[in-house]
């Protein structure tokens, strides 16, 4: 109704303004090729550019050049992408639809789920793949738990703010039972490789593990993607979107199933890797605005890139490799203290 | 399309907030729905909204029974203005505007340039056009209260319900927005909206449905409606109601509600 405009609104946030548009996102993609490039050429064997030409020129199956790229490096800047991008669309995904930028994909107990699924694979000996599997299914399992109780509990009320309690309850009780399962496993070989496993590594990353976890991640992605615009609606909360003309119940459960999926295949090849679902969508909210339209492929370029250079640190800083999941969560932290110390300058 | 509550009674659990309310909406009237704190105001608007199942009795569009209805079928014949609230994401206020299309498009869709043109076109209509890219977080109050009347108008829906439009807003910008309900209404929109202020009921409404305890005490004209005793009984104190400005014989004045005792 005020014909002057208001000095609040023009107001540009420091050195970020927001982008609008695919300007970005096409700005984002190169240099998420730039990085994959890097990180494909350093390494232990490291990749010159004379190299490459040589690769590109005359391709031969058996060149140590190749050999390292295919068989070593690709799976591992493949599944740095998958994960990286997928947690962070996850994230970016669950802090619309719980409305609250606090939130991290494993708030309904996924991580907690496939760890578990993990250690108890890790602790009966099975062979890798089955692993892998139980962890996937021990995602999902605590999931559809969380989903479950709170639709029970929730007969009135909140039904969002009932499955973060729920979520919260299941993923603490999972976190005590791979407790247990390490306290019970042979401390020698089993509790080592359990551990190990939670620290969430991408050191031992197969092609068949990339398959393995990018078929889920995809089809995990791909209904986030196309239903983004409508979490932008979620964001005015659960009356008020139904009021707007959305299934909240319906999109919220295809969300959740979603998120799920990409989690549990996450942390079922490279075990559990925090900070970036909860970090990104941060980040990408500060250059590209709320709007999940733009903020979803956003964040989730900025998710491949970031962890494909901290996996760049994990296995280049050290003579051993160090854990991915420790960097993350000590490049994260400090990180997310970064932005949430800007956002209060800016709201002062 | 006329809006008909039929005996509508519910609640949550087993206490009963609305009992036996029934009434007839015509579009291109502007209701106001008075009551004391708790007489069960948002309650029966969750009801005809569809946010809450009635126990007893059912709600009409067209004498259409609305309870089946798919959500954006309720979007695009309701549009519902609540009260204010500031989201936890900056969104621009376009953004916010654009909401109102999710009824009208497909699930996996965006917002095109169509939808782009009725979002500024609700935006104009209401003045506020320069604010289309400001944040809605970071505009006032009642420039807020007036973006989610432009949501509700680019829902393009045949009743808008309000939710206490005018509760944080100033003297000035109280009287701009029930300007521009009243505008609305004569363009054949249905318009229901709750007020704590009866005064604003005197000025603005064509018609008050005055609430107590869950149940309907009258539903007339202002002037038949706001009677002391009435507004005695509904809102538990003594009142009167005073005429100011009014020229006998050439114009009626402005009914006023004031307390008894100061």
């Amino acid at each position: 109704m005020t014909t002057v405009p208001n000095p609040a609104a023009t107001l540009k946030r420091g050195w970020f303004h927001r982008f609008q548009g695919g300007g970005i996102l096409s700005l984002l993609a190169l240099l998420a090729v730039v990085v994959a490039f890097a990180s494909a050429s350093i390494g232990s064997y490291p990749i010159s550019l004379h190299d490459w030409w040589n690769l590109l020129r005359a391709p031969s199956a058996d060149s140590t050049v190749q050999i390292v790229l295919l068989q070593i490096r690709l799976p591992r800047l493949l599944a740095c992408i998958l994960v990286g991008g997928g947690l962070a669309l996850a994230g970016s995904s669950y802090q619309g639809l719980f409305n609250n930028p606090m939130v991290s994909p494993d708030i309904l107990g996924a991580s907690a789920g496939a760890g578990l699924g993990a250690a108890v694979g890790i602790l009966l000996g099975l062979d890798f793949v089955a692993i892998q599997a139980l962890s996937f299914a021990g995602g999902l399992v605590a999931v559809l738990l969380a989903w479950v109780l709170a639709s029970g509990l929730c007969r009135r009320g909140d039904p969002v703010l009932m499955l973060v309690l729920v979520g919260i309850l299941i993923g603490s009780m999972f976190t005590a039972l791979i407790s247990l399962t390490k306290y019970v496993a042979d401390p020698f070989n089993k509790l080592p490789a359990i551990t190990f496993w939670l620290l969430g590594s991408f050191a031992s990353i197969t092609q068949k593990d990339v398959w393995l976890a990018g078929i889920p991640i995809a089809l995990g992605c791909i209904p986030l993607l196309l239903l983004r615009w409508r979490l932008n609606v979620l964001c005015m909360g659960e009356q008020e979107a139904r009021t707007l003309g959305v299934n909240t119940r319906a999109l919220r459960f295809v969300v959740i199933v979603c998120a799920t999926l990409i989690t549990a295949a996450s942390v079922s090849i490279c075990g559990m890797v925090g900070w970036i679902g909860l970090v990104m969508p941060h980040l990408a909210r500060m250059v590209v605005g709320p709007n999940h339209k733009i903020l979803l492929p956003t964040a989730a370029i900025m998710g491949g890139c970031f962890l494909l250079l901290v996996d760049d640190v994990a296995r280049t800083a050290g003579a051993l490799e160090i854990p991915v999941g420790i960097l993350t969560a000590l490049i994260g932290a400090p990180f997310f203290l970064f932005l949430l110390m800007r956002e209060r300058r800016h709201k002062a | 399309m006329i809006l008909t509550l039929d005996h509508v009674t519910g609640g949550y659990g087993s206490k009963t907030v609305v009992d036996d309310v029934s009434f007839t909406l015509n579009p291109g009237e502007v209701v106001c729905l008075l009551g004391a704190n708790g007489c069960g105001k948002t309650t029966l608007f969750k009801m005809i909204l569809c946010l809450l199942k009635p126990r007893h009795g059912c709600v009409r569009l067209g004498g259409e029974e609305i309870a089946n209805w798919s959500r954006s079928r309720m979007a695009r014949s309701f549009g519902y203005v609540p009260q204010l609230h500031t989201p936890p994401f900056d969104f621009e206020v376009r953004d916010i505007v654009l909401m109102a299309r999710a009824s009208h498009l497909h699930h996996f869709a965006s917002p095109g340039k169509e939808d782009i043109r009725i979002a500024d076109e609700a935006l104009d209509y209401l003045g506020i056009l320069n604010l289309a890219s400001a944040r809605y977080t970071e505009i006032s109050g009642g420039e807020r209260q007036l973006v989610l009347i432009a949501r509700a108008l680019a829902q393009q829906a045949q009743w808008l319900i309000l939710d206490e439009p005018a509760a944080s807003l100033d003297l000035g910008n109280q009287i701009k927005v029930f300007h521009a309900i009243g505008e609305l209404a004569k363009t054949g929109l249905g318009v229901l909206m709750t007020t704590h202020q009866p005064d604003h009921a005197f000025l603005y409404a064509s018609r008050v449905v005055l609430m107590s305890e869950g149940r309907v005490l009258a539903c007339d004209t202002p002037a038949m409606a706001l009677t002391e005793p009435m507004l005695q009984i509904a809102y538990g104190v003594p009142v009167s109601v005073v005429e100011i400005g009014a020229h006998p014989g050439v114009k009626p004045g402005i009914k006023m509600v004031v307390p008894n005792q100061l």
